[in-house]
């Protein structure tokens, strides 16, 4: 593998087999020192376009574990900002040497045209690419979906998810599927690892086209409740500036009807686990009882972002897929 | 004082036999004993020099993308004998100042008549007419009038511009987006949308912008064009229309007769164009209309863009793409499974043009118009190669294709500006003559 690009790429054993690997990297946390020297004399560019520190700081941690020299390039400030293309950018950050780019980019399709015009031999992560994909995004949450179905750790070292997959459950993914490419990356993913999608939106915030999905759709969050079992229920963030596009009537109409309110939570099954990208607007699309509720894993996506991208860069930059 | 007798050639598809030319006019063969010059014609087909209605050749403003010079090479070199400039220029063609600008850079060069459209209002704002009549009047004599790239979306703007235009004979060509419906849009709005994350343009931001024009049209009894439609949608309104008695004509690029949004999931924004690339349902439809006349012409949409436009990120991406180069073998091989013959291709990419332009002197092999004429080798075995064209835009989204017929000779009123494929001299008329002696 020489990107990741999306997870529509990811066969369900490349799959499988770079969850394996951030299991192992679960286990650094362990360690006196919490390290490893695999990718030392490796420099990853974290190439952020777009304002991010969540995603930057996770790579960067995750980098840094690697004992890889990290680049932090934020277009803000940069020559970017005065007008240089995305070529003299990505060409200049190859003639120092970056190995890996991290890319984060307001518009769909740029890490694939990093990736594909030549004017970078470095391996390219997607870390989220306007409404397109977050293939690492997707990852973490099929780990945590992995470790809460198999009874392991949240999160953390341990556990017996190794291996496994998300064979005959049933994941519902709550919120603005339009906009979202934390969705887009989820549902290649999960329906790859052989998990049931269910889609639950407003009409006016799921793509034109949305029934061509592998996923199930509903408008109706209570209907969906009804008829489906979930193990799991990801709630998406709604960006603030959806609120006034008339996308719904207002955030208390929404909120209603599409939020995990206390009522929906109390509803829901024991087993189900209560995920959501972050960050949080809580008491719009989630309510703080959810949230701060043992059955969230929020936290545990968080803490599994950084394994799970040690694995990808571990990967791409090395070309070993096994075990360390 | 030159005459030239083009011997053997495959006129229209048709029949065999010779075309004679005499100070810029065809003439009968028979009265042209001795010419100063003969083309050997054997195994090429002759066509009315090809008149397209819709090309951005730039200048003025944005001579870093193309020139009228350059733009009439490509044109030239694709077969055109007349070209139309589109007004969306910087400054504007929306006065008779730029107008004749652009009409004079054109008999400069020298290589097809350029042929300004007008801006419908000023600016290109859709909230004022332009001089619309001093445009007509002009030495351009502007004829059509576009604010092409925009729509003019204000119903009653379109309204008055329809009425108004009827005063000189006037066509209003229409690019039909509906603003609100495509902000941001940076592709269809379709399957493939939904999965890139690309915001779309979706189908009806296109047919609704239509069926409003056609009913205006047919309400104030003008002449309505339709620039590149694009959607089987806009097919049935342009046919419904029709059956109505509406005046209205409609046009389709060779890039929409031949690729689909498929394209798009390379993110290479050689494939970004507005309206966009459409879905195969579509393509088909445009064919299926394109064949049994509901659309009547093909109009490029030629639309160069300086590299770093292209270079880049899909949506920091310039929309267009260039095609006067490649329009005729493109919509040759895009129509193979059409009954649609020589004479077909004639109608919709020259003789059809040159009555909605009102340009008398194009788009027919007639004794006594224009000697405008192009000689297709129908046998030519060619791969598509943007680096050799003539015009500066690279950004030409059939790059590789082979394709089975190639322009050899384009004789624009008698002269020879394209000889064995390649550039010659251009018009005479470049020394202050005029195009006919």
């Amino acid at each position: 593998m020489k990107h990741l690009l999306s997870t529509a790429d990811l066969s369900r054993g490349d799959a499988i087999g770079l969850l394996d690997v951030a299991e192992e990297m679960t286990q650094v946390s362990t360690h006196s020192v919490k390290k490893l020297p695999v990718l030392r004399g490796h420099t990853v560019v974290n190439l952020f376009f777009e304002d991010s520190t969540r995603t930057r700081i996770s790579f960067e941690a995750a980098a840094k574990r690697l004992s890889a020299d990290v680049i932090n390039f934020s277009a803000k400030g940069s020559s970017v900002s005065k007008g240089e293309s995305l070529q003299d950018t990505a060409q200049t950050l190859g003639a120092m040497g970056a190995d890996a780019v991290v890319v984060r980019h307001n518009g769909s399709g740029t890490p694939y045209r990093l990736a594909t015009t030549g004017w970078i031999d470095a391996g390219v992560v997607n870390a989220g690419d306007g409404t397109h994909e977050h293939p690492t995004q997707a990852l973490l949450d099929s780990f945590t979906l992995r470790r809460t179905l198999t009874g392991s750790p949240a999160s953390g070292p341990g556990g017996n998810a190794r291996g496994t997959d998300l064979a005959s459950t049933t994941v519902a993914v709550v919120g603005d599927i339009l906009h979202s490419r934390v969705a887009r990356s989820n549902v290649h993913l999960l329906t790859t690892l052989g998990a049931r999608v269910v889609l639950i939106a407003p009409p006016t915030l799921l793509p034109w086209g949305v029934e061509t999905w592998p996923a199930e759709v509903f408008y109706d969050f209570d209907e969906a409740l009804d008829a489906h079992d979930f193990d799991a229920v990801m709630m998406l963030r709604v960006q603030f500036e959806r609120m006034h596009q008339s996308f719904f009537p207002n955030t208390r109409e929404y909120s209603r009807l599409w939020g995990m309110t206390s009522a929906r939570y109390n509803r829901l099954p024991e087993h189900t686990a209560i995920m959501h990208p972050g960050p949080m607007n809580r008491g719009f699309e989630i309510c703080a009882q959810a949230a701060d509720s043992p059955r969230a894993v929020i936290l545990n996506q968080v803490e599994n972002g950084v394994a799970v991208r040690m694995a990808v860069l571990y990967s791409l930059l090395t070309g070993k897929e096994g075990a360390l | 004082m030159t005459s030239l007798l083009i011997r053997g050639a495959n006129i229209l598809g048709q029949e065999v036999g010779d075309i004679a030319i005499s100070d810029g006019r065809f003439v009968d063969v028979t009265t042209l004993t001795s010419p100063d010059e003969v083309i050997d014609a054997t195994g090429l087909i002759a066509l009315p020099g090809l008149v397209d209605l819709h090309a951005h050749l730039r200048e003025p403003g944005r001579e870093d993308a193309e020139t009228v010079l350059t733009g009439s090479q490509s044109a030239a070199r694709g077969g055109f004998t007349a070209v139309h400039a589109m007004a969306n220029t910087a400054p504007v063609a929306d006065t008779a100042g730029v107008v004749e600008q652009v009409y004079h850079l054109g008999r400069e060069a020298g290589y097809t008549e350029v042929v300004p459209i007008g801006a419908v209002t000023v600016g290109q704002k859709g909230t004022q007419l332009a001089e619309l009549g001093a445009m007509a009047r002009s030495a351009a004599g502007v004829t059509i009038f576009s604010d092409d790239g925009l729509c003019v979306f204000d119903p009653l703007i379109m309204r008055r511009a329809l009425e108004y235009v009827k005063t000189f004979d006037g066509v209003i060509a229409q690019h039909s987006q509906e603003p609100r419906l495509t902000e941001g849009a940076q592709m269809n709005e379709g399957v493939v949308s939904a999965e890139l994350g690309l915001p779309g343009w979706p189908a009806v931001a296109e047919e609704a912008i239509i069926a409003r024009d056609i009913l205006l049209a047919e309400h104030v009894g003008s002449r309505l064009h339709i620039c590149h439609l694009s959607t089987k949608g806009a097919v049935d309104l342009v046919r419904w229309g029709k059956s109505r008695g509406v005046q209205v004509t409609a046009e389709v690029t060779p890039h929409h007769l031949m690729l689909t949004d498929e394209l798009v999931r390379s993110f290479d924004p050689v494939y970004k164009v507005n309206p966009p690339l459409r879905t195969q349902a579509d393509v088909d439809a445009v064919r299926a209309g394109l064949a049994d006349g509901t659309i009547d012409i093909v109009g490029t949409d030629h639309a160069p863009h300086p590299s770093e436009h292209k270079c880049c990120e899909w949506t920091a991406a310039a929309m267009g793409m260039v095609g006067m180069e490649t329009a005729l073998p493109i919509v040759v091989e895009a129509m193979t499974d059409y009954d649609f013959g020589w004479a077909d291709i004639a109608r919709v990419m020259s003789r059809t043009p040159a009555e909605i332009s009102g340009l008398r002197e194009q788009g027919s092999l007639e004794i006594g118009t224009g000697a405008n004429l192009v000689l297709v080798d129908p046998e030519a075995s060619e791969r598509i190669t943007p680096g050799a064209h003539a015009t500066m835009g690279r950004n030409n989204p059939f790059a590789g294709i082979e394709v089975s017929s190639r322009i050899v000779h384009t004789i624009l009123y008698g002269h020879r500006v394209v000889t064995d494929s390649q550039l010659s001299d251009p018009h005479p008329i470049t020394r202050g003559g005029t195009w006919i002696a």
